[in-house]
């Protein structure tokens, strides 16, 4: 799996221009920008060889659907109708006439091209500001053609860069646990699947309970919680080898395990005696250290992203509050005060907020809030939703929602959904069985 | 004479009243919880004549009720008796919880039941914990009365 990375990235033209078209992602976007995305354009002899390779008719016009859809989901753009585009998509990537573009309202206009050079997949593609006239940026690269859609996927994540000003999030993936069967007697699977929910494969069979799997911010290795054998123990899974490991010789239960930022540890409960506390183990030299040291349950740990700070969550007030606390486990400071308990806190990659589940009066909400506990937003309410995850830009948060079943027990499912952090653009994330326990990959690309 | 006929009567009548509702309001409510722990036998088990396998717990809690201290040592007893089994404690949480709190709260809860057994001369290599958090329902309902059979540390045999 390991050789899907992309072989290089050319940029043609570096063009920093100012004053053209900006998209502000800090507010809710109840008018997303109108954006033509052109069908890649793509000669004959190149199609058949695409078309002989990956069994797609017309591969230029499969990537800019993959673009046109990120798009839209980002709820930041409104791609326009293909049906009422006036040019030809070769002779729009060499030079648009920007009126017939502004006739159907598009302020934004994506063009390109795909070739079939030496077995390899070629794509060039360019950003046009309608309004101005002006090209905004071009780009190329080359990649084996299996890579398709994330071409689509890249592409999309320089777009948005590039009119948002922040990273993208689309040439990522998500871990999660694929669920089938009746609710006392759930069947889970590790899956993992592309962002836009392509690609979905499933990692284990289904014999053993799986939960919780996070992935490695800096690596493809996943951390999560299996009852293989009846013994529920942390492991450290290698996506691409599919080897794994038990993590640590702990006598009893570990759970709730997560990555540090660089990768090289992964914090964890472990409970032992009806007392649960965290617990790092350090990858490489194996050395393994408690971190908290009281009575009540403590778990749900999350390093800050400059590693020096660790929040989660713990019932020694009496009830589950989320703390912060220095990462050698001094200086604990209890930061949720709001009516409820709180649980799951979750460190924004860009550090200034915390994501977390709040249930007050039998309502579940998924909100953030500053590190200090201030601030508090709630962004969504529901009968039963937990564990947020963060895209890799902060922006996104994806979790799962569980619904209430009647009198006799039925109509129980659970979903993933994702929200935005301006508390806009709430989606379910379409998975082909239910699913819960979502974790966002960094950028797979950069 | 008469009206003290129709008094006592009447006093009757309010008793019977007094006693009908209050059969009435604790098989409707309840009947099955008190407060809201479980106390019916609807998913109960017996690991021999008269023992019950279980015991349930309160929302977010771990202390022990009078009637699981009782259950205990009737699985105490029935576990001296028999001094060749070993058990597994299985402690589980309803739904209404994040998972890893759960996973953490059935671990105290089923150590719980474990600490209980050890007073009355269980050795603890005899009994082992298993937390399943909110991962194994007993009944699927969401509703208080599901939930309430869903708090719960069952001893399981183990071999």
């Amino acid at each position: 799996m390991r050789n899907f990375l992309i072989t290089l990235i050319i940029i043609i033209i570096p063009v920093k221009s100012f004053g053209l078209i900006e998209v502000d992602i800090t507010r809710g976007n109840l008018n997303p920008l109108p954006i033509a995305v052109s069908p890649l354009s793509i000669d004959e002899e190149s199609r058949k060889n695409f078309e002989n390779i990956l069994k797609k008719k017309n591969i230029g016009s499969e990537i800019s659907s993959i673009v046109e859809n990120n798009l839209k989901v980002s709820g930041l753009f409104n791609p326009l109708n293909k049906d009422a585009f006036l040019q030809e998509p070769d002779i729009a990537n060499l030079k648009p006439r920007f009126e017939d573009w502004n006739l159907i309202k598009a302020q934004a206009l994506i063009t390109g091209k795909v070739s079939y050079v030496e077995e390899k997949l070629r794509v060039e593609f360019r950003l046009w500001d309608v309004l101005a006239g002006k090209e905004m940026m071009a780009l190329a690269f080359t990649t084996v053609p299996n890579n398709w859609r994330r071409v689509g996927h890249i592409i999309t994540d320089k777009v948005y860069e590039r009119l948002t000003g922040e990273k993208g999030y689309f040439d990522t993936r998500i871990i999660y646990v694929a669920e089938e069967g009746p609710k006392t007697q759930r069947v889970k699977k590790l899956a993992i699947m592309d962002q836009d929910g392509a690609n979905n494969k499933f990692l284990t069979l289904g014999n053993e309970l799986v939960l919780t799997p996070r992935f490695n911010p800096t690596s493809q290795m996943v951390t999560y919680l299996s009852y293989f054998r009846n013994l529920p123990r942390v492991y450290l899974l290698d996506i691409e080898t599919g080897t794994q490991e038990v993590v640590g010789d702990f006598p009893g239960m570990t759970f709730a395990p997560r990555f540090s930022p660089d990768g090289k540890k992964i914090i964890m409960s472990f409970a032992k005696d009806g007392n649960s506390e965290i617990y790092t183990m350090d990858l490489e030299n194996r050395i393994v250290e408690k971190i908290t040291n009281h009575p009540s349950i403590d778990t749900s740990p999350s390093y800050s992203p400059d590693g020096k700070f660790i929040s989660f969550n713990s019932d020694r007030s009496g009830y589950q509050q989320i703390y912060v606390m220095k990462s050698d486990g001094s200086n604990v400071k209890r930061i949720s005060f709001g009516k409820g308990i709180y649980g799951t806190p979750v460190w924004s990659p860009r550090g200034d907020l915390i994501a977390f589940t709040k249930l007050h009066k039998g309502k579940f909400y998924i909100g953030v809030m500053r590190t200090d506990g201030s601030g508090e937003r709630l962004l969504t309410e529901n009968f039963y939703q937990e564990a947020p995850s963060w895209s890799p830009n902060g922006r996104v948060l994806i979790f799962y929602r569980e619904t209430k079943t009647d009198s006799k027990g039925k109509g129980f499912s659970a979903k993933l959904w994702s929200i935005d952090l301006t508390g806009y653009n709430e989606r379910q994330v379409a998975t082909p069985t239910d699913g819960s326990d979502p974790s966002w990959s960094s950028l797979l690309s950069n | 004479m008469k009206l003290s006929k129709i008094l006592k009567n009447g006093f009757l009548i309010v008793v019977a009243c007094l006693a009908l509702s209050a059969c009435a309001t604790s098989k409707k409510s309840t009947g099955q919880m008190q407060g809201d722990v479980y106390t019916g036998t609807d998913t109960v088990e017996y690991l021999a004549s008269g023992v019950p396998d279980r015991v349930f717990f309160a929302t977010n809690e771990s202390v022990l009720t009078t009637a699981s201290r009782e259950t205990l040592r009737k699985q105490a007893a029935w576990l001296r008796k028999n001094s060749k089994i070993t058990i597994v404690l299985e402690g589980h949480a309803d739904e209404r919880g994040t998972r890893e709190y759960n996973l953490a709260l059935g671990e105290r809860r089923a150590n719980a039941a474990k600490d209980y057994l050890m007073t009355y001369g269980i050795s603890s290599d005899r009994i082992s914990v298993l937390s399943y958090g909110k991962e194994r329902p007993v009944d699927s309902g969401s509703n208080p009365l599901a939930w309430s059979k869903n708090r719960r540390s069952v001893t399981v045999k183990a071999n």
